[in-house]
């Protein structure tokens, strides 16, 4: 029998499917871990409400359970508490800043991920995903992502 | 009142909502492709993006109230346009860029205020989505009051734009605040708000951006509601026609 530290652990390896240097875990999208009696129970919320990720994330959880021999799995969707940038973890942040990506600070990035420079302009409200907004670094020039704040 | 109608009058609500968030999404994603510049496209399809996810999320909730097994797909593709629950407002055509963010931004306004006063739902269904959208809707909301109060006070063509579309659509949004008995019903069990209730709060809030933006309202209190304009079977013709062309066609 395996234990929840263990799924815990194998679900912190799936990468998220849009911006793979986080894991499922750093995003924070998964709630619960439980077994009912011999099912193993992932709870598991969106992040924004029409997020193509949100189906390929839920088959990717399903493989990667799967392939590590669980045969009995239950994908529950939780909508309340509603998942925030809050909920991203401190590691994935980080993640984030390194991968290029300014982390959720409030309503602008605190800071360009590649100069560290706080001399910002919006270029547009979306980017290339629905969580990211577009910015430019006024120093280096760089356009960057910014993870933006729900 | 028997538990059968309430619970016809949450189906219903959710209906209204669902269809909402549907087809402005649908009139948003005919933009895709031909938006004035590439932000804006980008813009206006991760809106629609949202509104569809919203939309998923009511019409599951619809079906699960009827308690007759449709899903969400079954009541966005088989029904028919006087099946339809959504406000006018939504399915007016898009007409030029000025008219769909008018229309955008009129919507938002009223969608955030219904969006929080669902929150507080007494039914924790409500609530939950609610509260779910609520946080994407307060970013489209932003955007399309600061677009509305730029183009209202651009140029002279952008303004004039601007004004005619608050004239042509103003009556139609008022079509978002007039209520019927489901409304009443659900309103007096703390289930939803009261249509007309929301109204003071959107006059306050769209009355400061038409102030930025140099824009005047018209002083008409008269509001379109009921029944469908003819854009909306047009708009279902096309939203509709692979699931009933293709039967339960998948890939």
């Amino acid at each position: 029998m395996v234990s929840e530290r263990e799924v815990w652990d194998w679900l912190g390896q799936i990468p998220d499917p849009e911006i793979p240097v986080l894991s499922l875990v750093d995003l924070g999208v998964i709630r619960e871990v439980r077994f009912d009696g011999d099912t193993l129970v992932v709870g598991v919320t969106p992040t924004y409400s029409g997020c193509p990720a949100t189906a390929v994330i839920k088959q990717d959880i399903e493989a990667a359970l799967r392939a590590h021999g669980v045969d009995k799995l239950r994908l529950e969707r939780r909508l309340s508490p509603p998942w925030t940038t809050e909920w991203m973890s401190e590691d994935g942040r980080r993640k984030l800043r390194e991968y290029g990506v300014a982390p959720p600070s409030g309503r602008a990035p605190a800071a360009c991920p590649r100069c560290g420079s706080s001399k910002l302009r919006r270029v547009s409200q979306f980017g290339s995903t629905p969580c990211k907004a577009n910015y430019v670094c006024q120093e280096c020039l760089e356009p960057f992502d910014y993870f933006k704040c729900i | 009142m028997t538990s059968n109608s309430v619970s016809s009058d949450r189906f219903n609500y959710a209906l209204r909502l669902g269809d909402n968030a549907l087809i402005l999404s649908h009139r948003l994603s005919e933009w895709c492709g031909h938006g004035p510049a590439l932000e804006e496209d980008i813009a206006l399809t991760n809106v629609a993006l949202d509104l569809i996810g919203q939309a998923q999320f009511w019409l599951g909730l619809a079906g699960e109230l009827e308690g007759a097994g449709r899903s969400a797909d079954d009541l966005a593709y088989k029904r028919d346009a006087g099946a339809f629950r959504n406000a006018l407002l939504v399915e007016r055509p898009n007409g030029d860029y000025g008219h769909t963010l008018m229309r955008q931004y009129l919507f938002d306004a009223w969608h955030v205020e219904v969006l929080a006063a669902l929150t507080a739902s007494s039914d924790p269904r409500f609530a939950e989505i609610a509260a779910k959208a609520a946080r994407e809707v307060a970013y489209h909301v932003e955007r399309s009051g600061e677009l509305v109060a730029a183009l209202g006070d651009g140029t002279p063509q952008s303004h004039a734009r601007m004004q005619s579309a608050l004239d042509a659509l103003w009556a139609y949004a008022g079509g978002l605040f007039v209520g019927d008995e489901i409304d009443a019903r659900l309103a007096e069990q703390g289930i939803a708000p009261a249509a007309g209730s929301l109204r003071p709060e959107w006059d306050r809030a769209t009355g400061a951006v038409f102030a930025q933006a140099g824009l005047k309202p018209p002083a008409s209190a008269f509001a379109h509601k009921g029944g469908h304009t003819e854009a909306l079977g047009h708009l279902l013709a096309e939203m509709q026609f692979l699931p009933r062309a293709y039967p339960d066609a998948q890939w």
